[in-house]
């Protein structure tokens, strides 16, 4: 089935819709296709591949809703998808604030946002396999004390989202990504770790080398043998560019309009507010072409735009669909996201801090006797009240340089003081997925250990 | 049920014939064994916010996955159509990974005895919608009226029903339908404007809808209204090596995450876990004896048949301290030359099996729990948690406290607020020097990740102590 006639599907289970009673109507249609080939100690292990496509309908009877969805896309799957959005809407209470954006929300960016590359579908199977291949072996050669591994994988992925709605929205967009990742297992004496490396882009000239993404794997993996346990203290804490992202993952839980009007958010309420130290710029931006949290529009069909979130440690927006708008009196920002079906939710675009100045090594230097964290574990981060406790891995700073491998510690502290404490912020932001942060140095942090 | 009266043959008309064509077109080109997957799921769920009823969604997916197995390569398609070319064409690219001479050609598909494990007539997916959201109303209303300071309580009701038929080179047939509910209220307090805090709690299982009369919406809503209340007063927690009781039930997410990744097969075939090749050692304490069931009567982690058509198990992972056995898939199983343990699950049919865990816990032992508290003069007694997370290859595994509190002088004092402990998987259990006499499973609410795949599962725990853990507080 061509791209036109899935749009043309979407209208016509629109228009079904409101003939069985629906005031509006939201129809998602998705199809992809999915490839996977993965190596572990030179070999072939996984081959996988496969298409799907699904349908989802979200309804209204004036402020109340229902939703459906089904792999079904025939004419019974069809009219049963319908009639399981409808029924529902018996059960559903009457919602004030239910109901699609306003007429001037909709639209797309137009042009071509590079979201689609055609060297995806064509890919030869044998390509990806050796580039899976050439990742891990660069990995296991790279040193003697890489022993084994978790074995590398290439995934691509072809598919196109579909949207169309009962105001007459139409709008759809394809996509396309590759990734290569490899996981080696380095041992020296008792000490056996692993860590990973990973490239992923739009298209397949976009990737890294993969004997770059192999060595950067076992490097990591290496760095962190022998690590001790450090005894517990108040430390200044770095955070390297993939962990500093889990704490944007953090930040953006916390701005989520839905968190926000409920009070579950330790952001609740500060707007306008100084909530981060001034050297603090963290964006959200959905139209940066060929990254992967762009999009023409978002779930809802309003398109997808640049937000400033915090302005130089000011909380200048929170993120919103329009549900969210609404209980909160303002504007959708253009962050819908949902799957198939149901109320849209919140997601972000690109979500990022603007980069500062310093080396990451510059931000080392300074620091006598501190923490330079890895790798973060487990999920003790309360957005309610900011509470923040993790389990951490890393190396120690000592007079100004990494000294030695740590782990089984927690860094712990709370996020409303972590995003006040921060200061320092590093010139080394780059995109590795739609969350990016350059690294980050917190003033203190407990670290819990001996 | 018999397979011509399953839902493959009745709805689709597939039939047994069918069946052993598609294995032979799997192993067309080769390879030791194949597979299919067939599923048909049906999801529904609503949930309450601000006391309206806001969302309520019903859907249905079918596929099958196709797999064939050479050595140790996997080849693995699927297909959302299942219609007959299309499983045609699924077979044909799953076989891709074979080469060489077709070596099974007959398959002679036998239907063998299974548990009853979860004998639901009518499943909840199969009642009224109208019975089902009076759960979140219900919770709705208790959760207020628990106490004046419950200013929000969302509760969500979600269940499914799933039918599945396995085939296998190997001769298996069978088919399983599997019912599952849950339902999960989170409330927030707030004092005088001061800082809100939250509680949760939820449960369910392969339950007819009946099961919410016992195990009631009030009974969930009570107490997650009574740990956002308990939270009002909690201080910071504190943060070093100490001391660690754990209270009876969801806190057997410590062996979920401890030890029972760590032993799931795949890691130790390939000797990456940081139990590979400890088999027969001692790893914990001789208090600590640990299992894999998954075969407890209407439990969440409980399956008939696991998702590669074998009979689920009691698995003994260890016994009084000593590592016993791993949780095996018919890969690991068949690579290893060891027994098919029943553990091979998958998220759904567009996924590979993987060894998983059903129901983890610890044995009883024969403390009194208040004497075990009685015992500790400063530590944390931790009664309910948040997820957990581990490394398999260093052995590290984080698990999150959402409500606990200071021991001092053998008594519970203050509560305190949300802290990870954190430890070493074949060394932690190592410091547990009592166990209580009041083994107490979940109430059903577990989902375990990995490598991106969600499977429902399971744990327990009676109360023990822990000499020493390390507790990721700041005071």
């Amino acid at each position: 089935m061509n791209g036109n006639h899935l749009l043309e599907l979407a209208r016509n289970v629109v228009k079904q819709a409101q003939a069985a009673g629906a005031t509006d109507a939201e129809c998602t249609i998705a199809e992809g296709e999915e490839f996977s080939a993965s190596v572990r100690m030179r070999e072939v292990e996984n081959l996988k591949e496969a298409g799907s496509r699904g349908a989802g309908l979200r309804i209204l009877i004036g402020r109340k809703t229902g939703a459906s969805s089904t792999s079904d896309l025939s004419s019974e799957g069809v009219a049963h998808l319908v009639k399981s959005a409808i029924e529902l809407a018996d059960i559903t209470s009457e919602d004030p604030q239910a109901g699609l954006p306003d007429d001037d929300e909709f639209g797309a960016i137009a042009g071509d946002l590079g979201l689609y590359s055609e060297d995806v579908p064509g890919l030869d199977p044998g390509l990806k396999i050796d580039t899976a291949k050439r990742a891990e072996e660069a990995a296991l050669s790279a040193d003697p004390r890489i022993f084994n591994s978790e074995g590398a994988s290439f995934d691509n992925y072809v598919g196109r989202h579909l949207f169309a709605n009962s105001r007459g929205f139409a709008g759809e967009y394809r996509s396309s990504y590759c990734s290569l990742s490899t996981s080696p297992v380095a041992r020296d004496g008792e000490s056996m770790e692993r860590d990973y490396w990973f490239t992923l882009a739009r298209g397949f000239a976009g990737l890294e080398a993969p004997e770059d993404v192999g060595r950067m794997a076992a490097k990591r993996a290496l760095r962190r043998l022998n690590a001790v346990k450090v005894p517990t203290q108040k430390v200044p804490v770095v955070f390297e560019p993939r962990t500093a992202r889990s704490l944007l993952d953090n930040v953006f839980e916390a701005v989520h309009g839905m968190s926000i009007y409920r009070h579950e958010s330790f952001l609740a309420g500060k707007l306008g507010e100084k909530i981060a130290a001034a050297c603090v710029t963290l964006v959200d931006d959905g139209t940066l072409p060929g990254l992967f949290g762009t999009s023409p529009f978002d779930d809802e069909g309003v398109p997808s735009r640049r937000t400033v979130v915090i302005d130089h440690g000011v909380l200048k927006s929170y993120l919103m669909n329009t549900y969210a708008a609404r209980k909160l009196g303002m504007k959708t920002t253009g962050n819908a996201s949902r799957g198939l079906t149901g109320n849209a939710g919140i997601g972000h675009g690109n979500f990022f801090v603007e980069k500062g100045v310093q080396t990451p090594e510059e931000m080392i230097a300074g620091i006598p006797n501190g923490f330079y964290v890895t790798e973060l574990m487990g999920f003790g981060v309360n957005i309610v009240t900011g509470d923040y406790s993790r389990g951490a891995a890393g190396l120690w700073i000592r007079d100004g340089e990494l000294a030695f491998a740590v782990s089984e510690v927690t860094i712990a502290g709370n996020l409303s003081e972590m995003l006040l404490g921060l200061e320092a912020i590093g010139s080394d932001l780059e995109f590795r997925g739609s969350v990016a942060a350059p690294t980050l140095k917190i003033g203190e942090m407990t670290v819990g250990g001996k | 049920m018999q397979f011509s009266d399953s839902i493959f043959a009745v709805r689709f008309g597939i039939t047994r014939h069918d069946l052993e064509a598609y294995l032979a077109e799997a192993l067309s080109h080769g390879g030791d064994y194949a597979d299919l997957y067939f599923e048909y799921l049906l999801t529904s769920g609503m949930s309450i916010d601000e006391s309206m009823v806001k969302s309520a969604a019903q859907g249905v997916s079918m596929g099958v996955g196709i797999r064939v197995i050479a050595g140790e390569r996997t080849g693995y398609a699927y297909s959302d159509d299942l219609s007959p070319e299309k499983i045609r064409k699924a077979a044909h690219v799953a076989a891709y990974i074979a080469s060489g001479p077709a070596k099974v050609d007959k398959f002679d598909l036998n239907e063998g005895v299974r548990h009853n494990l979860y004998p639901v007539l009518t499943a909840p997916t199969e009642t009224a919608f109208a019975e089902r959201v009076e759960l979140v109303k219900r919770a709705d209303r208790a959760a207020r009226a628990y106490d004046s300071r419950i200013f929000q309580v969302q509760a969500i009701y979600a269940d499914n029903l799933r039918y599945v038929l396995v085939a296998t080179s190997d001769g298996v047939l069978t088919m399983d339908r599997q019912p599952l509910a849950r339902l999960s209220v989170s409330a927030l307090a707030r004092e005088n404007g001061g800082v809100p805090q939250r509680g949760h709690a939820g449960g369910g299982g392969r339950v007819e809808l009946d099961f919410f009369k016992e195990k009631t919406p009030e009974h969930f809503a009570t107490e997650a209204a009574r740990e956002a209340i308990v939270m009002l007063d909690a201080v910071n927690a504190p943060a070093g090596e100490m001391t660690v009781v754990l209270g009876p039930g969801w806190p057997g997410i410590l062996l979920h995450e401890a030890v029972g990744h760590g032993l799931e097969a795949d890691f130790n075939r390939k000797g990456v876990s940081a139990f590979s090749g400890r088999m027969g050692q001692k790893v914990a304490s001789e208090l600590c004896t640990i299992i894999d069931d998954g075969t407890i009567n209407s439990r969440r982690g409980s399956l008939n048949v696991d998702d590669e058509g074998n009979a689920t198990r009691r698995n003994v992972l260890i016994e009084n301290g000593v590592l016993r056995g791993y949780l095996q898939d018919k890969l690991s199983s068949t690579l290893m030359n060891e027994a098919p343990t029943g553990s091979g699950r998958r998220e759904s049919y567009a996924h590979i099996p993987m060894p998983r865990m059903t129901n983890t816990f610890m044995l009883a032992g024969e403390s009194d729990p208040e004497e075990i508290i009685r015992s500790v003069p400063k530590g944390l007694y931790c009664v309910n948690f948040g997820g957990g997370q581990v490394d398999i290859t260093s052995g590290n595994f984080v698990f999150s406290a959402s409500e606990s509190y200071l021991i001092e002088d053998g008594k519970l004092t203050r509560p305190v607020r949300n802290a990870t402990l954190i430890g070493n998987g074949p060394e932690a259990l190592k410091y547990v020097s009592m166990v209580g006499n009041d083994l107490r499973l979940d109430e059903g609410i577990g989902v375990c990740g990995k490598e991106g795949q969600s499977v429902p599962v399971g744990v327990g725990i009676p109360t023990i102590k822990i000499d020493r853990m390390t507790v990721g507080g700041t005071a």
